[in-house]
């Protein structure tokens, strides 16, 4: 399975194991502890009414089938929203139970001050101590290498079993404990000290065990709990109302209307959202290290890229031959293939590539010299058996080496070579003996399908800009190119910064990759710091997030979870509410309808008996919670449109949806159950 | 037909210039006529200490329109309740009772003016003059000030640099004194004047002598003498009708002759009820530079307006509660069904409460049109309060489109957070608490109410009343022996309620959302200004509203209409 792919990993979500079920009802039965509940003030309420119900129904208050009919539904509802709660959990709970084995019993071998290995318990290890690990053990703590490179399988923290290359004093010197080096011998320096190590937080992190409520889930919350205070007021204020007229309302009737009412379906999915949401990033393999963090990442609207590795694949392909006036191809072609069959650079393979598509089917011939780039000659070549002499290199290079050879430069050469370099490409120039014959266009290759999401970004309203170190020229082109909103030029690591406290000063919102210790400034400035895993530990400390596939363009994935959650959370309580309208039509006859018989106009959906209806009622009410489980796990389906393109569509479906839904859901359980009981 | 047309169209067309002068008011930058009302407002300022040019916090700002209050509240207090050993009274009105003038002083103080007594009987000339129609015309004018400070907040105050700078309390809101006064004397007072011009032509009476003794021409009445009131009504018609006052000076308002004597003063007077309401949502716009946003407000309005009236005038006329005999109760023969139904929802829907017909007889669903008009209270609304409760549901909306939309939720680039929302939420739990508690007390002690109707019609009767304190309308369905001690201090308390938390809260918010950094626009930012937000934003008033007091308006005027159409 490719894990850095976040749809692959959001197939997965949508089918739990059945062991996690199992434990989930456990958990939601453990849940219903009355100082768990009360953290969730929609369902103590309905966990109060069933408690009410049931005392009700003990005391004769209804007929007993119809009182422990509603008593069971209301315990049921609770359990279903615990249910959900406790699904979203599980599954970050099994990814920490296979993080626990990774870091249980780590042996360290701690480098004393005089040189000797000391075996000691990972345990006892404190930052700053200095441990060797030799081929095939783990480490036992996270660190910073201080001396030699290994490569590493990191599958117990990333699930990729593709070994990984870590090297002192380079931006690839973080390990993680409980990773295993597979050759070379290492010594890493401790940077964490017990129970704070990287692992401990994700363990913390995926188990929810910590979660805080992300500010927008406050806000929401407040919403919600003085909705259901509302409905409180609607419903117990009823019966005096009634009683004006002469209408007694049983009081189990009134906390099914109650309960209807109050928006269950998100107050008991609020939570599983929230968890969902990071496990979401979790299985894209980014590791957020807030709740928050994947809240916000919704909001970015800049997003800052290194050009190298990101957009672009970092090392520059032949991609054109253009010839001078005088010269045909065929010869300036031929020329470069012969140039590079012995450069083992990826430059002088690409020209090999590019040469045999356009039809040059040389082989190296015997005798001939090849001389490598060197930063005196700044020019590679070879020099053929018969004579001749062909070269490549920069233009001052050639024209120089020409000029030796009692050449001249040519005409157009000038005018070809900033032609090229206009185009965001590296002039490569070819010379025969002592004439030029043209121009090989290296370009730094657009990752492919990069301009189509950033396309995607624009429509989500996020600018991009791309850093490089390249100059005006060559960024501009390959900004149009890859179809970057703006870019910033000869940029240093210090203007990183700069640009990030520039577009929050203006109000942005701005997320930023990084790998290096010197972005670490960045990284922690940024709203959004997404960290590489195979970056310095400064790096990784400074972010919010990690990217454990160390894949720039991930970033994306994380603005799309981010705004997912926001748009479930906002879709359900939508849906919520709107439900409120039929289950009105539903109840409110059948409380009146003994009384004032004219009242059965407003019965629009025929619903059988009064019981049935507040049965049929109630059950849409708690069947509902699971059937959305699936969606609050998974997250509204994301499409990047306009926002009133998203509003638009979110309004009619759940919004509109959720006013008409439900008529025919109650009316077909009322069917149904009209069917079964009566 | 045609009466409903030319208001709408009326009040629009005249709106649209009125606006633009009125935004020029506010905006307090100099004008024509600076150098004429100079001289009246720099007096006012200097009597106050204060220079109308300062701003200040949102703190400050509330601080002088609850002082104001209280201070204005206690002198009509206290006049009403010595109004007989006072000059000016003529007809030899009695002094109030404490409760009663408390109850009255605190209706007109909160541009309600509902009334407990009756007027022509009850008030001398000098109380009106100086109590209640002093307060007719400055607190629609504190209301706009409210609304004008609370939309320089939500677009960052007038001091630019306080705008993201952390600190609510730095940001520009505005000088108190200066909006109100400006507005009073450059806009309300002339426009009233005119319209008193208007009405006078038509035979509304302007006097300050007392009235003449007449001979009834029905000889079998019992009576042999009838002592016919008059007073300076057509300034105090004018002011109430413009100033979504309402309080008439005859008890039964606009629907008695000498307030409203023909059908062109009737299409004045109701062309008043929607004329500076709709100039100020036209003022939006301009006042705030954002004429998208302007065109949103104004929409929303006229559309749920429209269905209102349209409902209204629908259910009075050709219902099937609107049988030939019933029609006609309780209304004016003059006017007729149509008009009545018009005016019926205008003033319920501008928070006004002056009537043409009695609402008490409105056919059941006319009635529930205007209950749901009074608890939206947004469809135009009070001057100032109307906008300022539509700033509210805008929030609102805001906050659920915007989740929707896949971002934190903002306003004008400027987030809604927790602390926003616990100050919305007060309002939205504050109008169910004070109406549903308050009717339920009323009803579960039916010894309280007096209710002249019991059965469905009574509900609607007590919850008609409630509504319309906490809407600050101010008409009744009346039937209700209202002057008691119950309902003046119950009504005194959510008159309090209904005004001042839903024109200061809102303030507050928009103070602190000014203090916030703002985002810039961009194409994943919520639009508010489309058609697609506008019919977000009038689902959620309406979902609101319906799910709030769906089961007593089905128990009050909704079963109403189904025993009157039963067979």
């Amino acid at each position: 399975m490719n894990r850095s792919n976040p749809n692959g990993a959001a197939r997965r979500d949508a089918v739990p194991a059945e062991h996690e079920y199992r434990a989930a009802l456990v958990s939601a039965l453990i849940k219903l502890a009355p100082h768990r509940i009360i953290r969730n003030p929609v369902m103590a309420v309905v966990w109060l009414g069933t408690v009410l119900t049931a005392l009700l129904a003990l005391a004769g208050q209804a007929s007993a089938g119809f009182g422990w009919s509603v008593t069971l539904i209301l315990l049921v509802t609770v359990l279903f929203s615990n249910f959900a709660e406790a699904v979203a959990e599980s599954r970050g709970r099994g990814q920490a139970a296979s993080l626990r084995r990774a870091r249980r019993d780590l042996i360290a071998h701690r480098l004393s001050d005089d040189g000797a290995l000391l075996e000691v318990s990972a345990s006892e290890l404190r930052a700053g101590d200095r441990v060797a690990v030799e081929a095939g053990q783990l480490i036992p703590a996270d660190g910073e290498i201080e001396e030699g490179l290994a490569s590493v399988n990191e599958a117990a923290v990333t699930g990729e079993s593709a070994p990984v290359l870590r090297e002192a004093g380079t931006d690839r010197s973080g390990v993680i404990g409980g990773t295993k080096v597979l050759s070379d011998r290492i010594v890493v320096r401790v940077t964490a000290e017990p129970g704070n190590s990287f692992l401990d937080r994700m363990i913390a992190l995926v188990e929810g065990s910590n979660r805080q409520k992300t500010p927008n889930e406050v806000a929401l919350g407040i919403l919600l709990t003085v909705m259901t205070l509302t409905f409180a007021i609607v419903v117990f204020t009823l019966p005096f109302i009634a009683g004006f007229v002469g209408v007694q309302i049983n009081l189990i009737l009134l906390i099914a209307l109650l309960v209807c009412l109050i928006p269950t379906t998100i107050g008991g999915l609020l939570p599983a959202i929230g968890i969902a949401g990071m496990n979401r990033a979790l299985r894209a393999n980014v590791l957020a290290k807030s709740g928050k963090a994947v809240e916000v990442a919704g909001d970015v609207d800049v997003l800052l890229l290194d050009k190298t590795g990101t957009i672009t694949h970092g090392d520059r392909q032949a991609t054109g031959f253009h010839a001078l006036e005088g010269c045909d191809k065929e010869r300036l072609v031929e020329a470069a293939l012969l140039a590079s069959l012995a450069d083992p650079t990826p430059e002088g393979k690409s020209i090999v590539v590019l040469a045999r598509r356009e039809g040059g089917d040389m082989e190296q011939p015997a005798g001939a010299e090849f001389l490598p780039f060197s930063a005196q000659s700044r020019m590679s070549g070879v020099n053929l058996s018969e004579g001749r002499m062909i070269r490549k290199g920069a233009m001052d290079a050639i024209v120089e080496h020409v000029r030796g050879l009692g050449g001249r430069q040519p005409d157009g050469l000038d005018a070809l070579v900033s032609e090229v370099a206009r185009k965001g490409a590296t002039p490569l120039v070819v010379s025969e003996g002592a004439s030029v014959l043209g121009v090989v266009e290296l370009s730094d290759v657009i990752k492919h399908g990069i301009k189509e999401r950033f396309a995607r970004l624009r429509e989500m309203g996020v600018r991009t800009v791309m850093i490089t170190g390249d100059n005006t020229l060559t960024a501009a082109s390959i900004a149009a190119q890859a179809g970057v909103d703006d870019y910033l030029a000869e940029a240093r690591p210090e203007d990183k910064l700069a640009r990030i406290r520039e577009e929050q000063a203006k109000g942005h919102l701005v997320a930023m990759v990084g790998d290096g210790t010197n972005d670490a400034p960045a990284l922690a400035q940024a709203d959004i710091g997404l960290a590489m895993n195979s970056g310095t530990q400064a790096a990784k400390e400074a972010g919010n997030m990690v990217d454990l596939d160390s894949d720039p363009t991930k970033l994306l994935a994380v603005v799309e979870i981010g705004k997912q959650q926001l748009i479930t959370r906002g879709a359900l309580t939508t849906f919520s509410l709107a439900n409120d309208v039929s289950k009105y039509f539903a109840i409110l006859p059948a409380l009146f309808a003994a009384a004032i018989p004219q009242m059965a106009v407003l019965n629009v959906m025929a619903l059988g008996s009064p019981t049935s209806a507040v049965l049929s009622a109630l059950i849409f009410n708690a069947v509902i919670i699971p059937l959305l489980i699936p969606l609050a796990l998974r997250g509204v389906r994301f499409k990047p449109a306009s926002a009133t393109e998203l509003l638009r569509n979110n309004m009619l479906i759940y919004g509109v949806g959720g006013v008409l839904l439900p008529f025919v859901a109650i009316k077909l359980i009322d069917v149904a159950l009209g069917a079964i009981f009566f | 037909m045609m009466e409903f047309i030319l208001v709408f169209t009326l009040a629009i067309l005249l709106g649209w210039p009125l606006s633009k002068y009125l935004a020029a008011v506010m905006r307090g930058a100099p004008m024509g006529g600076d150098r004429l009302f100079a001289w009246i407002e720099n007096p006012i300022y200097r009597l106050l200490g204060t220079d109308p040019g300062r701003g200040m916090s949102w703190r400050g700002y509330a601080a002088a329109f609850l002082v104001s209050n209280l201070v204005l509240g206690a002198i009509v207090w206290l006049i009403l309740m010595t109004q007989a050993w006072l000059p000016l009274n003529p007809n030899d009105a009695p002094n109030m009772s404490w409760d009663l003038a408390l109850h009255t002083a605190v209706s007109f103080l909160t541009n309600t003016n509902q009334q407990h007594y009756s007027g022509q009987a009850q008030l001398s000339y000098l109380a009106h003059l100086t109590g209640i129609v002093t307060l007719q015309v400055i607190t629609p004018m504190m209301g706009l000030a409210l609304v004008v400070a609370t939309l320089r907040g939500l677009f960052g105050g007038r001091a630019p640099r306080t705008a993201g700078a952390g600190d609510d309390r730095a940001v520009d809101v505005g000088n108190f004194w200066a909006d109100v006064i400006r507005p009073t004397l450059r806009f309300f007072l002339p426009l009233a004047l005119i319209w008193t011009v208007l009405l006078t032509s038509q035979g509304v009476p302007a006097t300050l002598a007392g009235g003449p003794v007449v001979r009834p021409l029905d000889t079998l009445v019992s009576m042999q003498e009838q002592k016919i009131p008059l007073g300076p009504v057509a300034p105090m018609v004018a002011v109430k009708q413009l100033g979504t006052n309402g309080g008439g000076w005859f008890g039964p308002n606009s629907a008695a002759p000498l307030e409203n004597p023909t059908p062109f003063s009737n299409l004045l007077e109701t062309l008043a009820l929607l004329l500076i309401p709709v100039t100020l949502v036209l003022m939006v716009g301009r006042f705030t530079g954002r004429r998208r946003f302007g065109a949103l407000v104004f929409g929303c309005m006229l559309v749920m307006s429209l269905m209102s009236s349209g409902a209204a005038v629908w259910s009075e006329g050709f219902s099937a509660t609107s049988s030939d005999i019933a029609l006609m109760e309780g209304k004016e023969v003059r006017f007729g069904a149509g008009p009545s139904a018009l005016w019926a929802s205008l003033t319920t829907q501008t928070s006004n409460g002056s009537v043409n017909a009695m609402h008490d007889s409105l056919a059941p669903l006319t009635g529930l049109v205007t209950i749901s008009d009074m608890l939206i209270n947004a469809i135009w609304g009070g001057i100032g309060s109307g906008l300022q409760q539509f700033l509210v549901y805008l929030m609102l909306a805001v906050f659920l489109a915007g989740l929707m939309t896949g971002r934190t939720p903002e306003l004008f680039g400027r987030k809604i957070e927790a602390r926003e929302v616990k100050l919305l939420a007060v309002l939205v739990l504050l109008q169910p608490l004070a109406l549903l508690v308050m009717s339920a007390i009323t009803l579960a002690v039916p010894a309280l109410t007096g209710n002249s109707n019991p059965g469905f019609h009574g509900i609607s009767q007590v919850f008609y009343e409630y509504t319309s304190a906490f809407a600050n309308n101010g008409s009744g369905f009346e039937g209700l022996g209202d002057n008691t001690l119950w309902w003046n201090l119950t009504c005194v308390l959510l008159l309090i309620l209904g005004r001042y938390p839903y024109l200061v809260l809102p303030l507050m918010i928009a103070a602190s959302l000014a203090a916030k950094r703002r985002t810039p626009d961009s194409a994943g930012s919520l639009q508010v200004e489309t058609p697609t937000f506008g019919l977000t934003l009038i689902a959620v008033i309406a979902i609101l509203t319906l799910l709030q007091f769906m089961p007593v308006l089905v128990l009050g005027p909704v079963a109403d209409h189904l025993a009157l159409i039963a067979p």
